[in-house]
């Protein structure tokens, strides 16, 4: 089963909410950093590395001796990452998104594929925990080949756990695609619903299960709430603003380590999932309080 | 020689676009001959990315030498310049104006980008 933790919002405690369910589920558990420009789920799972591999894409490389300036190269390219200028091409391997296209069309054969690095592939493994991250080199724009080729490395069994980027743009699309469930981690503010309600929409475009968590439930307004009642989104936990998660959370602890008495909030949460998914065919969902309640529709 | 000018419109009177990538038209003058004729810049208007890139090709493809503009990013002054075209930035007012600024020699090439990519 893959479950994937996403939000509209960044900050909202998308990783918070990843790493803390990853210990409260029964083994084996995998964990997928795929936020790869700031993956920090490692500052609180605190893994032992024993393997990185660099993931590349293929980027044009141009034989200007057989380039015969015909242009096919760069009517083909779709991000103008190739260009054809009098007398020769012209690459810019930054803006390529390495389809191969270029060196396909080539009537001459002047252009062969090279490889381009853009990040590196972590593996390693925290407590009896299997951990995989993808790290963006800095300055690279095209974050979704490596998301993919973390994501090559899901386990096949047991529960694997994708921690996504914010937003609702193609990283978060490569993330999210495949997952069983995704959990929406929200926070009661207008800035919250504002892109809660974006990343709900995405969420029914892709035709995903998801479900939604409220952070710091008791501050803020009750509007998050609200909308997901109103839209029929079970609302899977609402987590109280504590000062002992901030505390925790500011020295890389685990919530449900350093504040036990959270820990059965964070179980109730795992629990809601697959019981959401067992229950879809019947139009059920499940209430913040454990209990069935019947809805009119699954919220898809 | 040929010079392309950006322009906001597609006259000698319309104001010269600041932007090359992203310029709404070109105005392609034929220093020799005194004509001109102006293309809209469609192609890269509506791109996602490379604009710029994708607008120094358009130029060289109509021949120009010299390309006069408002400013000009690393990747489009580096494609230019690759294409030997010269690059005047910091044109301002009409089209006219700006060529006629140019002739007098009180508009001179850059020698390098004046902005970052995307400003």
């Amino acid at each position: 089963m893959i479950i994937a933790v996403a939000s509209g919002k960044g900050g909202t405690g998308k990783t918070t909410i990843a790493v803390n369910m990853a210990f409260c589920l029964p083994p084996p558990v995998m964990l997928l950093d795929c936020d790869v420009e700031e993956p920090n789920c490692a500052i609180f799972l605190k893994p032992v590395i024993r393997k990185a591999e660099s993931c590349s894409l293929p980027a044009p490389v141009i034989d200007q001796a057989a380039c015969n300036a015909c242009g096919e190269c760069s009517r083909i390219c779709q991000y103008n990452a190739i260009v054809v200028l009098k007398q020769s091409a012209l690459a810019f391997p930054e803006l390529c998104h390495g389809c191969g296209g270029c060196s396909k069309i080539c009537p001459t054969g002047a252009i062969t594929e090279g490889e381009r690095v853009i990040g590196v592939i972590e593996f390693g493994a925290s407590r009896i925990m299997e951990f995989v991250q993808g790290r963006l080199d800095v300055g690279q724009p095209l974050s979704p080949p490596l998301i993919r080729a973390v994501k090559r490395h899901i386990a096949p069994e047991g529960v694997t756990i994708i921690d996504c980027p914010p937003g609702t743009s193609c990283p978060v699309i490569t993330a999210v695609r495949g997952s069983d469930f995704v959990v929406l981690v929200t926070e009661p503010t207008p800035f919250g619903l504002h892109d809660l309600k974006l990343a709900v929409e995405t969420m029914r475009t892709l035709g995903l299960h998801f479900g939604v968590v409220i952070n710091r439930a008791d501050v803020g307004d009750a509007n998050a709430a609200q909308y997901c009642h109103y839209e029929q989104i079970p609302v899977l936990l609402e987590l109280r603003d504590d000062r002992r998660v901030a505390v925790a959370y500011s020295k890389g602890q685990l919530v449900v380590e350093a504040v036990p008495e959270l820990r059965p909030a964070f179980e109730r949460l795992c629990r809601k999932i697959p019981d959401l998914w067992h229950l879809r065919e019947a139009n059920v969902a499940v209430g913040e309080n454990g209990a069935a309640e019947h809805r009119r529709a699954w919220p898809i | 020689m040929k010079i392309i000018v950006t322009s906001q419109g597609g006259s000698l009177e319309s104001p010269v676009d600041p932007r090359f990538g992203r310029a709404a038209w070109f105005l392609i003058y034929d220093s020799e001959t005194g004509q001109h004729q102006v293309i809209e810049n469609t192609q890269s208007v509506d791109a996602p990315q490379g604009a710029g890139i994708k607008a120094a090709e358009t130029v060289s493809r109509l021949g120009a030498e010299v390309v006069i503009t408002g400013h000009c990013g690393p990747k489009a002054f580096h494609t230019l310049r690759a294409a030997g075209i010269r690059v005047v930035l910091a044109a301002e007012g009409t089209i006219a104006s700006a060529l006629d600024e140019f002739k007098a020699g009180r508009l001179k090439p850059s020698q390098s980008p004046d902005v970052e990519g995307h400003w």
